[in-house]
């Protein structure tokens, strides 16, 4: 009897790790080996800068190639989504809806802490069955511009720059040896700007366009930096 | 002995993976005594759809396949989802069907409600909610098309419940083929009559280069107001015509002999039953 249920019970969790596996490979993510593209935010005096590469991949084939991974959350708070991007899409409608409905109830703007406890909330009741890295970065009246990082796993923690995606490993390097505390707007931009640009020319599954944006009390100022408009670096 | 029914409370309903763990397991067990289980039959296809300056061009193939043989040779694959929105599936053929009926009447039932034309974003939004439910199970990739109130709109739908919206999307088999149309020709802001072209050489490119896409182009043309479903738009697939018969004139086999025999047949009884039409 006993050795029955063994032997039932480790059939089962080689079919569910099977089944698992095929549902991961099978998934449509936003990459094709575990989590694609990459995204990056930066806080600054004032606000935020956030940007990423516009790449989602089934396989080796690219279904979408001008992608928006940063989405609005509520007016001045985004997300930048990397991993599969059916379970970011769904997490982030979510969020959204919770948020929208908890701004409406304290009729004031939500803090960023709160948007980004809602995601690591989410990413961590369901980790098992979720793959999603995303960054949650905004601005609010109490504690001005803040980045949030909350990986696979669903942990949060702040930092003052994050970066994420599978392309991201290219770029740590840089991203620790360049970031200054205090810079300024127009320096953020660039930094996020070239970062993105070296880890879209190393890694396969982030590429396309750069889409920035600086999130601020003033709002929100978006742009697209085009294939032939990236910053150049030198070539071997 | 395994669970037939394991209920997870995921996303705040209950998936009950009824059948999934059983299936993995009977799957084995078939494979071991040598079969195969039956293949469902998937559409193979070539489904697209392009923004212009007026509306939407939805394109689709034909062909139905179950493994390497063609079950349907034409079969329907742009489904009707309300006055102003029609939807391409790929995948699974049953999946496509049941989902886009799904949705049809949950929206049908919505637009009573509000008092409205539906909106392609709620379509959008119903087809991802139910598709990621069901975690990539239900095998529908979908080409949503309209026109609504805020102008023309197209998303791709893929079955883990990810959407994207673009001027231009293709889907299944032959989307690689019809991709590489689209993006060699497209412009924004087409003309009907350019917009309808691409779709159908796009969809053409699924067919003949593609296994799994076959037979006529069905296109349908939404607008501000119009609709037109037209099936078949192209027969790209005509059948052949002999040029020969092989059939023999009469008189080319000579009668040596002919005998005739009546059967002589009585009626024994006769008995007349009335159907109950009430």
């Amino acid at each position: 009897m006993c050795v029955c249920v063994c032997v039932c019970v480790c059939v089962l969790q080689c079919c569910r790790s099977a089944a698992v596996c095929l549902c991961s490979s099978a998934r449509r993510g936003l990459s094709c080996n575990g989590w694609s593209g990459t995204i990056m935010a930066v806080e600054f005096e004032g606000g935020v800068v956030i940007g990423a590469d516009s790449r989602t991949t089934t396989g080796a084939y690219i279904a979408n190639r001008v992608t928006d991974k940063l989405t609005p959350i509520h007016e001045r708070i985004f997300c930048c989504r990397s991993g599969s991007a059916a379970d970011t899409q769904a997490i982030a409608d979510a969020v959204t809806y919770q948020l929208g409905f908890h701004s409406i109830e304290l009729d004031e703007a939500p803090l960023v802490q709160t948007a980004a406890s809602l995601f690591r909330e989410m990413c961590y009741r369901y980790r098992e069955e979720l793959m999603a890295g995303i960054i949650v970065a905004g601005w609010d009246p109490r504690r001005g511009g803040q980045v949030y990082t909350v990986p696979v796993g669903g942990m949060m923690t702040r930092q003052p720059v994050s970066v994420g995606g599978s392309g991201s490993s290219y770029i740590y390097g840089y991203v620790d040896s360049n970031y200054r505390a205090g810079m300024s707007k127009e320096e953020c931009l660039k930094f996020t700007a070239e970062a993105l640009t070296l880890a879209m020319e190393r890694d396969g599954s982030s590429g396309g366009v750069v889409r920035l944006a600086v999130v601020s009390e003033q709002g929100v100022e978006r742009q697209v930096i085009l294939g032939n408009q990236l910053p150049k670096f030198s070539t071997v | 002995k395994c669970p037939l029914v394991v209920s997870r409370t995921f996303w705040g309903k209950n998936i009950k993976c009824v059948c999934f763990y059983r299936n993995a397991l009977l799957e084995a067990d078939i494979n071991k005594l040598g079969f195969s289980s039956p293949a469902a039959r998937k559409t193979g296809t070539t489904i697209c759809g392009v923004v212009y300056k007026d509306g939407v061009v939805l394109g689709a193939d034909t062909r139905a396949t179950e493994g390497m043989v063609v079950a349907d040779k034409n079969c329907s694959k742009i489904h009707y989802i309300s006055p102003n929105i029609y939807c391409c599936g790929a995948g699974t053929a049953a999946d496509t069907e049941m989902t886009t009926q799904i949705i049809s009447s949950n929206l049908e039932l919505h637009s009573l409600s509000t008092g409205r034309l539906p909106r392609v974003t709620t379509a959008n939004r119903m087809l991802k909610q139910m598709l990621f439910r069901y975690q990539g199970y239900i095998g529908a990739a979908l080409v949503l098309g309209g026109v609504d109130c805020n102008g023309p709109h197209l998303y791709s739908i893929y079955p883990h419940g990810s959407t994207d919206k673009l001027p231009y999307v293709t889907m299944g088999s032959g989307s690689l083929a019809a991709m590489a149309v689209f993006e060699d020709r497209y412009r924004p802001n087409m003309e009907e009559e350019e917009a309808k072209r691409l779709v159908r050489d796009a969809i053409a490119a699924g067919i003949f280069n593609d296994l799994g896409s076959g037979s006529n182009i069905d296109l349908c043309v939404i607008t501000k107001g119009k609709v037109d479903y037209l099936r078949p738009h192209d027969m790209a697939n005509k059948k052949g015509v002999r040029t020969g018969s092989y059939r023999y004139k009469h008189g080319t086999t000579g009668v040596l002999t002919k005998a005739v025999t009546p059967l002589n047949l009585e009626v024994v009884e006769e008995s007349v039953q009335t159907m109950d039409t009430s």
